[in-house]
């Protein structure tokens, strides 16, 4: 499952994950981060049974902690359902089912934010 | 056995036909046979659902008072041909607005009116004394238009091309996003669904054919422009009633880096009158081909990778050289299933009858390109032949003087056998001499990735790789990577002063 860590400015500097990776012994995939001198973001991947735990370390550092949820944000009216979005999409988030209707699977959503200039009926945008 | 176009209308009419939609027609020909399926089959329906630029609609904005002759026309401040008489004007669908550029275009107003919503109608004129008014601005409903009359110069290709994209960076493209390195494959059209396939002979589409267009009952005109029937490239230009149709079916699109264009659901009903029309109805997405283009060669004629069969696309991804590359439309197939069905509907229920074509189209036509009397321009003729190299082991102060009396402020960096290996700037010498100055060498400071040109590319190509890097020069290398000249922003510039290429 993927959280969406935002780092305030006091604690930017300091090495927030790997304190909690060594703390905890979870694996934390990094999957996007962005950081400069004032604050910063990062998206990580962990196990879904270590949710509460990871999520209540980094609290206590200071990290505001979110799980991402309904990241990609898609416009059915907009949709005609194309497709355009799937193989430009680096983490098969998009798929037809078995009848071409479109189907979103938003969990593997990294906020790359590709597929957004991508759509050409303008149907997608990814929460920020 | 044979069945007459009177005999299958009567069955519609008393609603008794059997139709079917393209898509299950092959099914039905394998359990039963041609000689079957023609006796149990009275329609085909077939549809499409895509990005077809080439859309538009003439419009009669009746007369105001004073009479006012538009000699310009905005439309939500798109601009509409107006140059066709007093009060009718012609709004193209990729033509962009004057203010929102290709976020809102042609299509754009055309889907804002077939909605019922309200656009600004702007118009200039110099004022004659028939019609002396000079400008108007007013607000119209379709309703409000005497006529708005859809007419698609090419809708409906038979088939198209898959693109890929083998260069560097990122393409955006009327087919999408391609992604760099062949990172993935786009195509557009419907398949087994697509009306041209299922009719490749043109035995029953034609001028005159009552077509579904965009939610309404549309005609067939003929032939649609660039339309290439003999190479299996075919379309056709189509006219129907704006005010008979649905934003279901007509939607507009923007493609980023591209321009405006318009979804059309478009469907042809085919009557099976025969053996010949079963069979071309019983195409399958698997013996549907078309090639993979590399639209990274930005020239006429691209490089086509390989055949692929609709089946193939469809499946997700697609073979090239052993590596699996994902595939997707830019059509929609849900949409021109739906199409389909609507069509189908509506013959059941014996609102839509067939006909055949008035005026048949030419099935041996084939499209071709432009003449071109004026070449345009290649790099060979504007380059530098008498271009100063040096060589990477040289010292970074000979360069400095290298540049000093070339005049220049690019040197391409040789090797051994005199291939190119680099690019070095006066700026790159400058930062250097910051760093440790006079002990560099040359292969120390260079740019190892150069971005090229050849010496018969066009110099419209080399300007806008120039564009594209954010660069000023370019090396013209042959084929061996030997570098024969170099190309200067400076020089593009002379050029088109010089040889007037605008006037």
């Amino acid at each position: 499952m993927k959280l969406f860590l935002t780092i305030q400015r006091e604690v930017v500097k300091k090495p927030l994950i790997s304190q909690v990776i060594l703390e905890t012994g979870v694996m934390i995939n990094v999957e996007r981060a962005h950081i400069d001198s004032n604050e910063g973001w990062v998206l990580i991947d962990i196990p879904e049974n270590e949710r509460e735990r990871i999520i209540e370390r980094f609290s206590e550092l200071g990290v505001e902690v979110k799980q991402l949820e309904n990241a990609v944000i898609h416009d059915d009216h907009e949709c005609v359902e194309c497709g355009a979005c799937i193989s430009i999409c680096p983490q098969e988030v998009f798929f037809f089912d078995p009848g071409y209707h479109l189907q979103i699977e938003e969990d593997r959503c990294i906020l790359c934010g590709r597929c957004v200039p991508s759509c050409p009926h303008q149907a997608l945008s990814i929460r920020q | 056995m044979q069945k007459s176009i009177e005999e299958i209308n009567t069955r519609i009419r008393d609603g008794s036909a059997v139709v079917i939609t393209a898509e299950e027609m092959p099914d039905i020909v394998s359990e039963l046979g041609e000689e079957g399926a023609l006796q149990k089959v009275d329609v085909v329906t077939t549809g499409t659902f895509g990005a077809m630029c080439s859309s538009g609609a003439f419009l009669n904005f009746g007369h105001s008072d004073p009479p006012i002759r538009m000699e310009r026309v905005w439309l939500n401040d798109v601009e509409a041909y107006a140059g066709i008489a007093a009060v009718d004007a012609y709004i193209g669908a990729t033509q962009e607005s004057t203010t929102e550029s290709l976020r809102y275009g042609g299509a754009h107003v055309i889907e804002d009116l077939v909605s019922g919503r309200q656009i600004e109608v702007r118009a200039i004129s110099k004022g004659t004394d028939c019609y002396p008014r000079r400008t108007i601005t007013t607000e119209l409903l379709l309703d409000d238009l005497n006529q708005a009359v859809m007419v698609n110069p090419r809708n409906a290709y038979q088939r198209y091309n898959a693109a890929i994209n083998r260069s560097e960076r990122v393409l955006e493209t009327y087919m999408g996003t391609l992604l760099p390195q062949s990172g993935n494959i786009s195509y557009s059209g419907a398949g087994l669904l697509s009306p041209l396939l299922n009719d490749p002979n043109l035995s029953l589409i034609g001028s005159g054919v009552p077509i579904f267009l965009g939610g309404g009952t549309g005609v067939i005109v003929g032939e649609g422009t660039q339309s290439s029937p003999k190479t299996g490239f075919a379309n056709l230009m189509v006219s129907g009633n704006l005010k008979n149709m649905s934003p279901d079916y007509l939607r507009a699109a923007s493609f980023t880096g591209y321009g405006v264009s318009l979804y059309v659901g478009l469907g042809v009903a085919l009557p099976v009158l025969n053996l010949d029309v079963v069979r071309n109805c019983a195409v399958r997405d698997e013996d549907i081909m078309v090639g993979i283009i590399d639209y990274g060669t930005p020239r006429r004629d691209r490089p086509v990778l390989r055949q692929v069969s609709y089946a193939e696309l469809k499946s997700g991804s697609v073979l090239i050289d052993s590596e699996e590359i994902r595939t997707s439309s830019i059509s929609s197939f849900s949409h021109a299933r739906q199409v389909a069905l609507e069509l189908k509907k509506e013959v059941e229920e014996g609102r839509f009858t067939v006909a055949l074509p008035t005026v048949s189209i030419d099935r041996e036509k084939v499209n071709r390109p432009m003449r071109e009397t004026r070449q345009t321009p290649r790099v060979q003729e504007i380059m530098n032949p008498h271009v100063v190299t040096i060589t990477e082991d040289e010292s970074v102060k000979t360069a400095a003087r290298k540049l000093l009396k070339g005049e220049t402020n690019h040197l391409p960096v040789i090797d051994a056998d005199q291939k190119l290996v680099g690019i070095i700037t006066t700026y790159d010498v400058s930062k250097s001499v910051l760093r440790d100055g006079n002990s560099l060498k040359v292969s120390e400071i260079m740019s190892k990735k150069v971005v090229v040109v050849a010496p018969d590319e066009p110099v419209d190509v080399a300007a806008q790789r120039l564009d594209q890097h954010n660069i000023s020069a370019l090396p013209v290398i042959d084929a061996n990577y030997h570098v024969i000249g170099i190309l200067n922003a400076v020089d593009l510039g002379k050029l088109i002063s010089k040889k007037g290429w605008h006037s």
